[in-house]
């Protein structure tokens, strides 16, 4: 079979394109920012992908769920590549993909708000809570229930929540 | 010495000293003094092994054998690991483990944050990757530093005691070889002396802000360099080892 002859680039892109985050699972690998680069050669496929921290478990998962998505569709001859270069960064997760985290009840990063102190966090950053959308929120620990995230508290609805924290 | 055999050997240098105080990290699990610091280790952890397995591969890259990444990890024996001497020390109680980790992840921050110009893509692209991952670990051990430092009395002596205990360890980052000369001259490594002095000033700054004694400089351990270890080395890797060791075949 010849791949370039059954499918277009954008028609690949697209099965690669709904693969959903396994850990936070309304938002694609896509909308992530994890999805970098597709070649499709006659005879093999090749996808690269970036990790989003170095030791993020769901890497590995990400690639077995490419290249199963891949097969269903008749794409036997499959490579995930992973990049390092250019770092991922949070500023890469799309608009969309930052209202579904708030829904799902993750806040998202603030844009381009990159925490610059390095020693001592740099004074306040607003995080609003994704519950109630209050502004008066506190910062419990910067490391969460996984490495993308750090640990709040709103204190006005005293739910706790994840920060989707920047990087 | 090729420039190719003088840079597995960065390699390994950089991902074993990530890979042990990952291991180190990882002990702690279910073992932190609170639920928030519990987490916040083990993710440390994490980010040291995710780091670790970048630089294992390729030096199994450039070495061109097939060794993989857990070849290098679960098949190497003390005197073939060149990791820092600081990275394996005990976690001791929780300051001991936020004074050894604060001197470990300030080193880590400045080496990263030069190595992102490396004539080497993978190393430039490690780095760049790396740092915003230790500013992270950085913050987190400077904040317990100072919090502790200026604490109570009991606090306060206790983190006082760990960096005068750990201080005869951090000499052994700044060592230099033939290796780092060769890699300097072809701008892939950094010059260890340039690490010092950006890495003292962070030092200086916490510690005084912490209202904690820098130690004084005297005598000073020295091993990283040619895989000469604490015997501490030795149990951590025995129990990291053991499983594909026992079972060379496991799949899970």
């Amino acid at each position: 079979m010849n791949y370039n002859e059954k499918y277009s680039k954008e028609q690949v892109w697209e099965f690669l394109a709904e693969i959903p985050d396994p850990e936070i699972p309304v938002i694609t690998i896509e909308e992530l920012g994890v999805l970098r680069e597709l070649e499709i050669l006659p005879n093999k496929v090749i996808v690269t992908i970036t990790p989003t921290y170095t030791g993020c478990p769901a890497m590995k998962m990400f690639e077995d769920d490419i290249l199963k998505t891949l097969h269903a569709k008749g794409i036997a001859n499959a490579e995930v590549k992973m990049v390092y270069s250019p770092a991922w960064t949070t500023d890469w997760i799309t608009e969309e993909a930052r209202e579904k985290l708030r829904i799902y009840g993750i806040a998202p990063p603030v844009k381009g708000s990159q925490d610059k102190g390095i020693l001592f966090s740099s004074g306040p950053k607003i995080v609003k809570c994704p519950r109630c959308n209050s502004s008066n929120t506190s910062l419990k620990s910067q490391f969460g229930s996984t490495a993308c995230k750090a640990l709040y508290t709103c204190d006005d609805c005293l739910e706790p929540f994840d920060y989707f924290k920047c990087i | 010495m090729t420039t190719k055999e003088a840079l597995i050997n960065y390699c390994l240098r950089i991902g074993d000293t990530s890979l042990i105080l990952g291991q180190r990290m990882s002990e702690w699990c279910s073992n932190g003094p609170i639920l928030e610091e519990d987490i916040a280790m083990t993710n440390i952890a994490l980010d040291h092994i995710g780091q670790a397995r970048t630089m294992l591969t390729y030096a199994g890259e450039l070495e061109g054998k097939g060794r993989t990444e857990d070849d290098f990890a679960y098949k190497r024996h003390e005197r073939e690991y060149f990791n820092s001497l600081l990275s394996e020390r005990p976690n001791g109680h929780f300051g001991d483990t936020v004074a050894r980790n604060f001197l470990q992840s300030a080193y880590f921050y400045h080496l990263y944050n030069a190595l992102t110009s490396s004539k080497d893509l993978m190393i430039a692209a490690h780095a760049a990757k790396s740092l915003k991952e230790v500013t992270y670990h950085l913050r987190h051990s400077a904040e317990w530093v100072v919090r502790l430092g200026d604490g109570t009395d009991e606090s306060k002596d206790k983190i006082q005691t760990s960096f005068d205990e750990i201080w005869e360890y951090t000499g052994d980052l700044f060592e230099m070889n033939e290796v780092d000369e060769l890699l300097l001259k072809e701008g892939i490594a950094v010059d260890q002396k340039n690490i010092k002095a950006v890495w003292d000033k962070t030092i200086n700054e916490v510690l005084d802000r912490a209202t904690l004694q820098r130690p004084k400089d005297a005598y000073m351990h020295s091993g990283r360099l040619n895989a000469i270890h604490s015997e501490y080395l030795g149990h951590l890797l025995a129990e990291m080892q053991f499983l594909p060791r026992a079972y060379p075949d496991a799949k899970w």
